[in-house]
């Protein structure tokens, strides 16, 4: 098999100072290679830290948790992934072109090598023209994009990402979702896509991971019917509506809807 | 014309009201020695241009000032002990001795700082402690401790210079060194970046505002410490010893012809290190204020 993220009875506890905080309990997750698995759930249900875990940005407390076969530790060390952050964190006193050299850079390629790469992964998110531009220069649909080129930059077969379109508007938002299709599609990568909107979630995925809170779980796992080829107006298929009803009842399950999440 | 017409008046202000101190504050002397000369029915515009013209006035009139400055620079050669020039070169010298010993010491703790949890606990009190002693204290130990085992001249001014340059410093780098954000640091480990890697392309870029802030105080008190170590030795020279030896003599204007160029010294330098700080925000490119 080709797993590429496998979780078995995977826990993890924070200690804080008034007691334990369950962030992660009893998650079982097998993903396969090339999939688009979104995990979806109020916030607390630990989506995020269940990806910072796979990132090795958290320890896990119990159960087992491995990355094409190896710990999330030497997975990070063999940079198998890369990590896209809600904000796009890029840095404020290197160009775009720079800021997707930074990775490059500290793995070590060469020059030609660092060029080709920041120019092939530019035209893969549509930001050729704005190599020289700098971060502030650019409307925040067009940093996340190069947060995202920054991580395709160095070939990782895994893509993580942390609610990368949360703090766009809805318009920039359903035209990064296309295009995030689109490059999936075009690149074959197994991604990871925490986000706390359903639709979002069910237009790009093959798998959806429903998570609830306290302690946070896995309630439900959604395999997806949906053709590849995923026009905008899918949303308003029959087949779409009816796989958004069954993660919206698996919220629900879960408690999740209980007053306090959006 | 529009920034310049508020700088002007100002100033017009300053001079004004300089102008009218001097004669509040010279006028008891100068009853003094009209009296004494039997001078009657002085005018008030004579009496005023007479308190402008004390040979040791309380307050001496900006002309007088400007005056010695002019004797004490232009007028003189460069070689003279009356030399302000002579005297300012001495003090410029260990300022910028001991404020590029402070600012690299400085930086250099505050990275080991940083990077080590029990320096930073053990060595930051120690660090402020060192600040509480005051300067004119240690000021004439290290001079006269360093010069009975003969190290003489700049070195020791220049250490008193960086024992208060180094502080700002430690305290902004920290600050700045730490400035990065979680996912900043974070993006950094996913890369498996090494130490040496996140410290130069993330912690030392990140800290650069806070170090162009450390250093333009850190280059201001400099030149006080300069100025205070200067009057341990008043062989050595410096602007120090012309504030000294002009208060032993109570020649008024010599000190306030020195402390002007003091003050001129540290506005140029306060601006020298301003233009670097531009220069470099130009090439990490900032975002124009």
């Amino acid at each position: 098999m080709s797993a590429v993220v496998s979780a078995q009875n995977l826990g993890l506890t924070f200690k804080t100072n008034d007691g334990d905080v369950v962030a992660l309990s009893d998650v079982n997750l097998t993903i396969e290679k090339g999939e688009f698995v979104s995990f979806i759930g109020p916030s607390g249900c630990g989506k995020t830290t269940f990806l910072r875990t796979i990132a090795d940005l958290e320890q896990p407390t119990s159960g087992t948790l491995t990355i094409n076969g190896q710990t999330p530790g030497d997975a990070r060390k063999d940079r198998a992934y890369g990590y896209v952050f809600q904000a796009p964190a890029l840095y404020p006193w290197r160009t775009i072109e720079k800021n997707i050299a930074l990775p490059l850079e500290i793995m070590g390629y060469s020059q030609s090598q660092q060029a080709e790469r920041i120019k092939r992964t530019m035209d893969l998110v549509n930001l050729s023209g704005f190599e020289k531009k700098y971060p502030w220069q650019l409307s925040g649909g067009m940093q996340q994009r190069a947060s995202i080129a920054r991580a395709l930059a160095f070939d990782a077969d895994l893509l993580l990402m942390d609610e990368p379109f949360g703090a766009l508007d809805e318009i920039v938002r359903d035209h990064l979702n296309s295009e995030l299709l689109k490059l999936w599609e075009a690149t074959k990568k197994t991604i990871c896509f925490v986000t706390h909107s359903i639709p979002e979630a069910v237009y790009l995925s093959t798998k959806i991971v429903v998570m609830s809170p306290r302690p946070g779980r896995v309630t439900d796992v959604i395999e997806s019917n949906l053709p590849r080829e995923r026009p905008l107006d899918i949303r308003e298929t029959p087949e779409f509506l009816a796989i958004a009803a069954r993660v919206r009842d698996g919220l629900r399950a879960g408690h999740s809807y209980d007053g306090d999440h959006v | 014309m529009n920034r310049v017409l508020p700088i002007l008046t100002v100033l017009l202000a300053i001079l004004v009201i300089w102008y009218v101190g001097a004669i509040a504050m010279n006028a008891p002397w100068q009853n003094t020695l009209n009296s004494r000369a039997e001078l009657t029915d002085v005018s008030f515009t004579d009496f005023a241009l007479q308190t402008w013209a004390q040979d040791r006035p309380l307050l001496p009139a900006p002309h007088q000032v400007v005056g010695e400055i002019w004797n004490a620079t232009v007028a003189l050669e460069l070689t003279s002990k009356r030399s302000l020039a002579y005297h300012g070169w001495i003090t410029l010298s260990s300022t910028l001795l001991g404020f590029v010993l402070g600012t690299a010491l400085g930086a250099a703790l505050a990275v080991f700082i940083v990077h080590n949890e029990a320096a930073n606990r053990s060595l930051m009190p120690w660090i402020i402690a060192s600040q509480t002693i005051p300067i004119l204290a240690i000021a004439p130990m290290v001079v006269v401790g360093l010069g009975s085992i003969g190290v003489t001249g700049t070195v020791p001014r220049a250490l008193i210079s960086m024992y208060l340059s180094f502080f700002p410093v430690v305290v902004g780098m920290v600050k700045g060194l730490r400035s990065p954000e979680g996912i900043q640091l974070d993006l950094m480990r996913t890369y498996d970046a090494s130490p040496w890697q996140t410290f130069w392309k993330l912690r030392w870029p990140a800290a650069m505002p806070m170090l162009f802030a450390s250093m333009k105080v850190g280059i201001a008190i400099s030149l006080i410490g300069a100025v205070v170590s200067e009057l341990s030795n008043a062989a050595g020279g410096g602007l120090g010893v012309r504030l000294l030896t002009g208060s032993y003599n109570g020649q008024t204007i010599q000190i306030w012809a020195a402390l002007f160029i003091a003050a001129a010294l540290a506005a140029v330098l306060v601006m020298i290190v301003g233009f670097a700080e531009s220069a470099v925000n130009r090439r990490m490119g900032a975002r124009p204020a």
